[in-house]
């Protein structure tokens, strides 16, 4: 089935063929406590402390809050604020790596996923850190601790990866094909589903063949190759195109009884239980035309951007934006100094010539936005009530139900900058409504 | 022609009998002392006394729930004004005036990216705090300026917002509009202001910006009173006990601490 609205932007996809290299190991990695949506963990190591690869550096804050672990062992030298990819300054452990990146004690294979008990692997999925690796980085195991009220019944493999220049989860599926598929077995048996449909994008066929040559034989798996539309990989139009059911508004895959999950998490749950690893490298695109080697690289967890960029051949004079994500909802990097995190899927680089900017004219009242909103909003009223500050009524068009994808701006013949709009209209009506309950209360 | 002439007046008598009596029986009564009010304020209708414009005001007066003084706008002369109408005593207030607490403009205060994005400070500032490196700081996109409806804000040629003191009104529309929590209204006879809002530790205020802050404490140890303190490495003015002494300024090793005379020029309106 094909999801309503999207876009084709130009895909860019020049890296797909480059086998994925390990990068080698550095000299200083910078690890947030905060690399996952929800609270930020608490610090259990301090300055002076000697750590081994896959340590935890930090225990959750909370029921939604994931670990950090040790990218590579060493000494701890700092424990403080320093710069986040996210643009602020926030809590970080620095590690000076001794070089013998020898692996901490605790460290060890918890089983085969097969003979565990549900509630044991979702545990020790949460001890090991694991986040969505998609980007949105929301922690694995509070995705898999549905209430008892929405059970879920379809389990989904993420392989979409609709934005452009992304190659990251495309050389997994091809390279790691059987953890790929093992992952899914192991989420299935987490969540006590018996159907799985697993959704790539027709440019990737033979990313679909490789997963379905390295499926086992006891998983009931449906392949699907999916129509190359942007966003294809967003959660909600993932469903539909499968399932053909609709997320309510407001609401979350679990209220069709989906789960949704990423073609990299797979492979990290895996790796978390058959080998003990907790989530301390992933596979990252650097690519883009101001960068001299683009590369897809098996990254730790905490590796400075500067590093890697400099492993790439460096970036190219004209180079005008760094971007961490893809072009459509990546967030610009202003500053070399931030590591790679657990959501990195890629590192963009653009030349000045590519980096265009237009100049904002009023809404001509097209409706090309109306048409290519993939959740079914009016992008262009929301614009308009955002840019008349009229908050409050931005509620009664579902503003909270915005993906925030970009497709509405990039087709806009007027160039609004809709996104950064509602955006800001998000933010105020999420203050509006925090107040407005403080005074019910 | 006898016949619709006749039928014109009747009805047009008939119709005026009705409206006569409508107006008897469902007239509204409107305390006589709101319009009164009404004349007195200075009707700019900018709802800086938190009602919907002055008529609104001039009624919550009338009713007893908003105070005389409420009307930032006419000060204390409308203010007593209004209370006499009232027949309430109001103590006369010091005028204020709003002031904008940073002087980082773009020569002293370095940017840590080029935001091309849309000219609203409140949208820049969700961008990483906005592109001042000094996240405490004026981005001069200009929100209180588009709040403000009395023309009484400027960008200065340095990219920051300045209040005129002479057309300010005082109605904290700005106060509210700016998502750094810059402006602050301070009594018009205070001759001491800090013009920073960081709250940085002090090598970190002065690398974001050559003017900020670093909280020395050299101006609370001069005045040696509790009209200035230092808190959160950022310099504060008692506002209800404002320092007196301009040599205070000339303490500050940043230049963050300045003699302003906010009251020299009254007043345009």
């Amino acid at each position: 089935m094909k999801f309503k609205g999207g876009i084709h932007p130009q895909y860019n996809k020049g890296t797909a063929a480059l086998p994925v290299e390990e990068m080698p190991l550095g000299a200083r990695y910078v690890v947030p406590l905060a690399q996952h949506l929800g609270a930020p963990g608490k610090p259990v190591v301090a300055k002076g402390d000697r750590v081994g690869r896959g340590q935890p550096l930090s225990e959750p804050g909370g029921f939604v809050s994931v670990a950090v672990h040790a990218p590579t062992s060493g000494k701890v030298t700092a424990v403080k604020e320093l710069p986040h990819p996210l643009g602020l300054e926030m809590t970080a452990v620095e590690i000076e790596a001794d070089g013998e990146d020898a692996w901490w004690e605790g460290v060890q294979p918890r089983g085969a996923w097969r003979e565990m008990d549900p509630a044991a692997l979702r545990d020790a999925l949460r001890d090991a850190g694991l986040v969505g690796m998609g980007g949105a980085t929301f922690p694995t195991h509070v995705k898999l601790s549905p209430p008892k009220d929405k059970p879920i019944g379809t389990f989904i493999l993420n392989g979409a990866e609709c934005e452009p220049y992304l190659t990251s989860d495309h050389r997994v599926m091809l390279e790691q094909p059987r953890e790929v598929m093992e992952g899914v077995g192991l989420f299935m048996k987490v969540l006590g589903v018996t159907k799985a449909y697993v959704g790539v994008e027709a440019n990737k066929a033979d990313a679909l063949d490789a997963l379905k040559a390295a499926c086992p034989p006891d998983l009931d798996v449906a392949f699907a190759l999916l129509e190359v539309k942007y966003p294809q990989g967003s959660e909600k139009q993932l469903i539909y195109a499968l399932t053909g059911r609709t997320v309510p508004a407001g609401g979350l895959p679990m209220d069709v009884g989906c789960l949704v999950q990423n073609v990299g998490t797979a492979v990290a749950a895996y790796e978390a239980i058959a080998k003990g690893w907790p989530l301390i490298q992933r596979v990252t695109t650097v690519t883009g035309a101001a960068i001299r080697q683009p590369k897809n690289l098996r990254l730790r967890v905490g590796t400075p951007l500067g590093d890697v960029l400099a492993f790439c051949g460096g970036l190219t004079e004209d180079v005008a934006k760094v971007v961490y994500g893809g072009p459509m909802m990546g967030i610009a990097q202003f500053s070399l100094d931030v590591p790679i995190i657990k959501g990195t899927s890629g590192v963009l680089c653009l030349p000045d010539a590519e980096v265009v900017q237009y100049l904002a004219d009023a809404c001509i009242r097209c409706g090309a936005c109306v048409d290519a909103c993939p959740m079914g909003l009016l992008p262009s009223t929301l614009g308009v009530l955002c840019e008349r500050d009229r908050w409050e009524d931005l509620e009664d068009f579902n503003v909270a139900d915005c993906i925030e994808c970009g497709s509405c701006a990039f087709c806009c013949p007027a160039y609004r900058p809709l996104v950064q709009l509602i955006k800001r209209g998000k933010a105020e009506l999420r203050r509006i409504q925090k107040m407005r309950q403080q005074g019910a209360a | 022609m006898i016949v619709a002439t006749t039928v014109m007046a009747g009805l047009g008598l008939l119709a005026g009998l009705g409206l006569g009596l409508a107006a008897r029986f469902f007239a509204v009564e409107v305390d006589p002392r709101q319009e009164k009010i009404l004349d007195v304020l200075p009707g700019a209708n900018c709802g800086g006394c938190g009602y919907a414009g002055c008529n609104d005001f001039a009624a919550a007066v009338a009713r007893g729930e908003a105070a005389p003084d409420g009307c930032p706008v006419g000060g204390a002369e409308t203010a007593v004004a209004v209370a006499r109408i009232m027949g309430l005593v109001v103590e006369e207030k010091e005028r204020r005036v709003a002031l904008v607490l940073c002087q980082g403009t773009r020569e002293v205060a370095p940017s840590k990216f080029r935001y091309n994005g849309m000219a609203s400070c409140a949208s820049a500032a969700l961008l990483a705090g906005g592109d001042k490196l000094c996240r405490w700081g004026c981005l001069g996109l200009a929100d209180c300026q588009v709040a403000c409806a009395f023309q009484a804000i400027e960008i200065t040629e340095g990219g920051i917002a300045r209040v005129i003191p002479e057309r300010c009104t005082a109605c904290g529309k700005c106060v509210a509009a700016c998502p750094k929590d810059l402006i602050k209204l301070v009594p018009e006879s205070a001759p001491i202001h800090v013009l920073c809002s960081s709250r940085d530790k002090g090598p970190v205020a002065r690398k974001a910006c050559q003017v900020a802050c670093i909280g020395c404490k050299k101006c609370e140890k001069f005045v040696g009173d509790e009209s200035m303190k230092v808190e959160d490495w950022l310099a504060l003015v008692d506002y209800d006990h404002p320092p007196r002494d301009p040599a205070v300024a000339g303490e500050c090793p940043t230049g963050a601490i300045v003699e302003l005379h906010l009251d020299a020029k009254k007043p345009v309106h």
